[in-house]
């Protein structure tokens, strides 16, 4: 993204933060559609349970029943699905995602899940990732796309029944779009409590973080 | 009546209730701020869960609009919902309604008749024989309901779109709306009533339908949800007035396609 001007390197490097704009508006748009489509899941689950006894409370779910839960859902589909191929076609045009989360060598695995035992969690530089949160972000983001296709399968299963074949039938790609949702849940669990342990990290995806070379994106 | 335990054996005198007067007030004042500020929090936090404002409700119902739009695109009128062996048929099929199924009420299948209205040619009213003299088809079919379960169930009838083009109907009309016995009016979009797996059943698993699930006449979609399926059947209408629903008033989507 070299702007075109008098002076390019310098607006380079003005510009390259750890966390770019569109990366942090993309961030917190994320943060809320995924709330949105968590709670309004909720929602809807609550009529015909996957796991017996397991129910959302009413203070849990977006739409105060299952039709009004089902519109949050619907609606907040198009932005979750616009906004996450964003984020994935800019991870990739701009390699960010190379340079970030790989790669992950099975020795970086171990030395992080030692560390972890130990109780050092320090995250020191924030412009690298440890081999440990490589994969929560690549498993997160797999998990996002797993869930727009699961859920196209169970809104549109006549239409895609190839798609619902693929994933077992129709009860199946519920089971598994059930799942996709618990991973998730369980990755923002994590996070959020890494951040808030990390006040750091949080301050940078609101504001930019510090400043980069150019060969760090 | 019960006399309530919180009230005083003797009235308090009016002059007190005037003395705390402004006391009063002031508590009620500071609880109403409180209250508005606790209402509004609960807001953010719950993304508006607490009370649907009108805004929000009218913007989730556009949206809602929108989405039939796109699933009347992506609606294929070749495309065949998958289908199932024999074996696999539900039998009985899965009860559902807005009420139990103890508050069914049987129709009199001799008494009985189909009323056609609208863009029809012959408004001939149909009995339950009529309709078995049409040829008939059958389908084993996934039943998928809204909320999230599932069967398969075998159902016969004649095609909706063999019964529209007997009776004359206008098969460029938008939608075909029915009425039911048990006054859960549901509505559908042409191309969907002309889809080859559209039927008017009236038989399950090779029997006569059985009275909690539609005698003598139900309509029967592989391609939409299960609430799309009126059961009890009285009358049919062919029209270019959007007719609505039971569940699409109380805020459902209207295409429900699969």
């Amino acid at each position: 993204m070299s702007a075109a001007g008098t002076m390019p390197r310098k607006t380079e490097m003005r510009a390259r933060r750890l966390h770019p704009v569109a990366i942090r508006v993309m961030h917190w748009v994320n943060a809320v559609v995924m709330l949105v489509m968590i709670t309004s899941g909720w929602g809807i689950y609550n009529d015909d349970v996957v796991l017996r006894g397991l129910y959302f409370a009413h203070f849990l779910r977006l739409g105060d029943w299952a039709a009004w839960s089902l519109n949050w859902h619907f609606a907040g589909m198009w932005l979750l699905a616009v906004n996450g191929l964003c984020y994935l076609a800019y991870g990739f045009a701009t390699g960010r995602f190379r340079a970030r989360l790989l790669p992950i060598r099975f020795a970086d695995i171990v030395h992080t899940m030692r560390d972890t035992l130990h109780l050092k969690l320090a995250h020191e530089d924030l412009t690298t990732y440890n081999a440990v949160q490589k994969i929560l972000y690549i498993v997160a983001i797999l998990a996002g796309i797993a869930q727009v296709v699961t859920g196209v399968a169970i809104w549109k299963p006549v239409q895609f029944s190839g798609l619902v074949a693929l994933l077992g039938g129709f009860q199946s790609a519920r089971v598994i779009h059930f799942i996709g949702m618990a991973v998730i849940v369980g990755f923002v669990l994590v996070h959020v409590l890494l951040a808030l342990l990390v006040p750091r990290t949080l301050w940078s995806m609101l504001t930019g973080g510090p400043r980069i070379g150019a060969e760090l994106r | 009546m019960m006399r309530s335990p919180f009230r005083p054996d003797r009235i308090p005198d009016a002059a007190s209730l005037d003395d705390h007067k402004p006391l009063l007030r002031a508590l009620e004042r500071r609880g109403l701020i409180r209250g508005g500020l606790s209402l509004g929090a609960l807001t953010l936090l719950t993304g508006c869960d607490v009370k649907r404002p009108e805004a929000v409700e009218a913007a989730l119902l556009a949206v809602s609009r929108f989405n039939d739009g796109v699933q009347a695109l992506l609606f294929d009128p070749n495309r065949l919902a998958p289908t199932y062996p024999d074996s696999m048929v539900l039998k009985p099929p899965k009860f559902n309604a807005y009420y139990d199924v103890t508050q069914v009420k049987p129709v009199n299948g001799a008494a009985w008749r189909l009323e056609l209205a609208g863009l029809v040619a012959d408004k001939r009213p149909w009995t339950v024989r009529d309709l078995q003299e049409l040829p008939q088809s059958s389908m084993n079919i996934r039943h998928i309901c809204v909320e999230g379960w599932s069967y398969i169930g075998g159902w016969r009838g004649v095609t909706l779109r063999t019964f529209l083009e007997r009776i004359g109907a206008d098969l460029r009309a938008r939608y075909v709306a029915f009425k039911t016995a048990d006054d859960y009016p549901s509505s559908i979009d042409m191309a969907t009533a002309l889809h080859p797996q559209t039927i008017l059943a009236t038989q399950y698993a090779d029997e006569t339908l059985a009275d909690p699930f539609g005698y003598p006449l139900r309509l029967r979609m592989a391609t939409k949800l299960g609430y799309k399926n009126p059961k009890w059947v009285t009358a049919m209408e062919v029209t270019n007035t959007y007719p609505g629903g039971y569940w699409e008033s109380r805020g459902f989507s209207w295409f429900a396609g699969l």
